[in-house]
C-alpha cells in the first residue's frame, strides 16, 4: 500500500470523526451563549450603575470595624464546629455507601446503581434546603446545620469516594481474592489503602467547602458566623461586615493551609 | 540463603497427601475469543511444572484458573483432597493454601514492603478489626523479607523500589503464606539471571522437600529447562506439549513457538 492508499483507507472515518467533534463544539458554544443571554448578562444597560454602587459600598466598608470582636468568638466556633461535625457525619455515612456503589468492590451492579441513585438524589437538594428542613425538624442553632451539611456531604462525598475507589489498581485486590480473602477483606486491605490519598483529598476539599457552607447556613437559622454577617448587612453596618468577612477569610485560609499540609503528608513520596 | 524454613515442617502433611491439581477439558473464552481450548493436564505435588509458550498463548489465564481468579467457560479443576472444585466452599479450601506470584507484582505502591507482605495474612485479621496484624504474621513476613534480602528496607514504600526488588517483595509475600500450591506468573522476569537462577533453585528445593505443588509460567526456556520436572507448553490456547523435561528437545521447542494454523476446531 502506498502512503496515499493507506491514508485513503482512513480518510472517510477521519472526516466523520472531525465533523462530529466540530458539531459538538458548535453545540456547546451555542448553549453557553444562550445561557448568558437568558441570564441577562448580554444586556449592557444592566451594568450602568454597577460600578459606582460597588465603589460606594467599598468606600463605606473601610476601615473595617473590629470593635465588637469579643462577641464573635462563639459564632465563629459554632461555624467551625458545624463544618467539622457535618463533614465527619457525611464521611461516616458516605464510605460504606461508596463501597456499595463502586463497581470494583464486589457489590452487584443493580446495587451499585441503586446506591448511586440515592447519592445523587441526596446531593441534588442544596445544603440550604436541607438546612430549612432540619431547622423545622430540630429547631435553631448549629445542630440543624450539622445535619444539613452531613446529609448533603453524604451525597457529594459518596460520589467522590466511589470514584476514588474505582481508580485503584486491580492487581492487589485480585491478589487478595486469589488467596481467599472476603469481599470486605479485599475492600479493607486492597481498595481502601490504595484509595486513601484520593479519599483524604475529597474529604479536605469537602471540609473547606462545608466551612463556607456552614456560614451561609446561618442565614436560614442554623446559627454561626453567617448570621453575624447577614445581620451586619441588614443594619447597614458595612464596616463591621467587612471586618467579619476578613475574619471569615482568615479562618478559611487557615483551614486551607492545614488541608494543604495534610494533603502533602498523605501524598508524600508521590 | 534458602527459603526452606519459611515453611514450618510441622504444619505440612506428608508429600503424598499434598494436593496435586489437575484440569480436565478446560475452556476459557473472553469476549468471543477463545483463550484456553480443551486443556487437560495435571500438576504433581513435590514437583515443578513449568508452563511455556508464546505470548497470548493463555499461560496466565491457565494460572488464574488454578487460583480461581478466572472462571472457566467449561471444564473442571480437580484437587486430590477436595475433588472437583465447584462452589465457593471448595475454592476457599484450595485458596487457603494457595499463593500466587503475579507478573505485575500486584503490590500497593504507597504501602511499605512490610505492609505488602503482611497482606498475605489478610484472612487472619477481621477486616473491621482495629487490632494490629497478629504476631505470627509479623514474624513470618519479616522472615520472608529477610529471605529475599530486603529486611533492611522493610519500611520503605514499594513505589521507591525497582522492578526487580518489587518482584522479590511479591515472592516474599507468596512464600510467607507457606503455601501448598504455589503459582508463579513470570516470577523472575525482572531479576538478573544469577538471582533468577538462585531464587528459582530455592523454589524448586522448597517444592521437592516440602511437597509443594509448584506451577511456574516462564518465558526463558533455558531457565524452564533448568527448573522444571515437567513442561506443559501452550500455543493458541491448546496444550501442544506435555511431558518430562528430558523429552522437551529442540524440535519440541520449535513446534511450541511456531504460529498455529488458523480456524482449528474446538471450544
Amino acid at each position: 500500500m502506498t502512503e496515499a492508499a493507506a491514508y485513503d483507507a482512513l480518510a472517510g472515518e477521519w472526516r466523520r470523526r472531525q465533523t462530529r467533534r466540530q458539531a459538538a463544539l458548535a453545540l456547546a458554544t451555542a448553549a453557553i451563549i444562550a445561557a448568558f443571554a437568558y441570564a441577562g448578562a448580554l444586556d449592557v444597560s444592566r451594568y450602568a450603575d454597577a460600578l459606582p454602587t460597588i465603589a460606594q459600598l467599598a468606600k463605606e466598608s473601610v476601615p473595617p470595624d473590629f470593635s465588637r470582636w469579643r462577641e464573635w468568638g462563639r459564632p465563629l466556633l459554632e461555624t467551625l464546629a458545624t463544618g467539622i461535625a457535618g463533614t465527619a457525619l457525611g464521611a461516616f455515612l458516605a464510605l460504606p455507601l461508596a463501597s456499595l456503589a463502586a463497581r470494583n468492590a464486589g457489590a452487584p451492579v443493580w446495587l451499585n446503581e441503586a446506591v448511586r441513585f440515592v447519592l445523587s438524589a441526596v446531593r441534588s437538594l442544596p445544603g440550604l434546603i436541607w438546612g430549612v428542613i432540619f431547622v423545622a425538624a430540630v429547631g435553631f442553632g448549629p445542630l440543624p446545620g450539622v445535619l444539613a451539611l452531613g446529609v448533603h456531604s453524604t451525597g457529594m462525598l459518596g460520589k467522590l469516594f466511589f470514584e476514588a475507589l474505582e481508580h485503584v489498581e486491580p492487581g492487589p485486590g485480585a491478589a487478595l481474592r486469589a488467596q481467599g480473602a472476603s469481599r470486605l477483606g479485599v475492600f479493607r486491605f486492597a481498595l481502601l489503602p490504595q484509595a486513601l490519598p484520593r479519599l483524604t483529598d475529597a474529604l479536605i476539599y469537602r471540609l473547606e467547602h462545608n466551612l463556607r457552607a456552614a456560614t451561609t447556613l446561618g442565614i436560614v437559622g442554623a446559627g454561626g458566623f453567617g448570621l453575624e454577617i447577614v445581620t451586619a448587612f441588614h443594619l447597614f453596618e458595612y464596616r463591621e461586615a467587612s471586618a467579619l468577612i476578613l475574619v471569615l477569610l482568615g479562618l478559611i485560609t487557615t483551614v486551607n493551609f492545614f488541608g494543604a499540609t495534610l494533603r502533602r503528608i498523605m501524598l508524600r513520596g508521590h | 540463603m534458602s527459603m526452606l524454613h519459611l515453611v514450618p515442617t510441622s504444619s505440612f502433611p506428608p508429600a503424598a497427601a499434598a494436593p496435586a491439581l489437575s484440569v480436565d477439558d478446560l475452556c476459557v473464552a473472553r469476549g468471543g475469543r477463545s483463550i484456553l481450548r480443551n486443556v487437560s493436564t495435571s500438576f504433581a505435588a513435590g514437583a515443578v511444572t513449568v508452563v511455556v509458550g508464546p505470548s497470548g498463548a493463555g499461560k496466565t489465564t491457565l494460572l488464574n484458573v488454578l487460583n480461581g481468579l478466572v472462571e472457566p467457560t467449561s471444564g473442571d479443576v480437580f484437587a486430590t483432597e477436595l475433588g472437583p472444585l465447584h462452589g465457593a466452599e471448595s475454592w476457599a479450601a484450595l485458596r487457603a493454601h494457595t499463593a500466587t506470584i503475579f507478573q505485575d507484582h500486584a503490590l500497593i505502591g504507597r504501602l511499605s514492603a512490610y505492609e505488602n507482605v503482611l497482606l498475605a495474612f489478610a484472612e487472619s485479621r477481621h477486616p473491621l478489626s482495629l487490632l494490629p496484624w497478629p504476631r505470627f504474621a509479623r514474624e513470618a513476613a519479616a522472615k520472608a523479607l529477610e529471605e529475599v534480602g530486603l529486611l533492611d528496607r522493610a519500611f520503605e514504600r514499594v513505589e521507591n523500589f525497582s522492578g526487580g526488588e518489587r518482584q522479590r517483595i511479591g515472592i516474599a509475600r507468596a512464600l510467607s503464606r507457606a503455601p501448598r500450591l504455589l503459582l508463579g506468573d513470570e516470577p523472575f522476569s525482572s531479576l538478573d539471571p544469577p538471582l533468577a537462577r538462585r531464587l528459582g533453585d530455592d523454589l524448586r528445593t522448597l517444592a521437592v522437600r516440602k511437597g509443594v505443588t509448584l506451577v511456574l509460567v516462564l518465558h526463558q526456556i533455558a531457565l524452564a529447562r533448568a527448573l522444571a520436572d515437567r513442561i506443559v507448553a501452550l500455543n493458541d490456547g491448546r496444550v501442544v506439549f506435555d511431558g518430562p523435561v528430558e523429552t522437551f528437545d529442540d524440535a519440541a521447542e520449535q513446534m511450541v513457538f511456531t504460529p498455529p494454523p488458523s480456524n482449528r476446531k474446538g471450544c
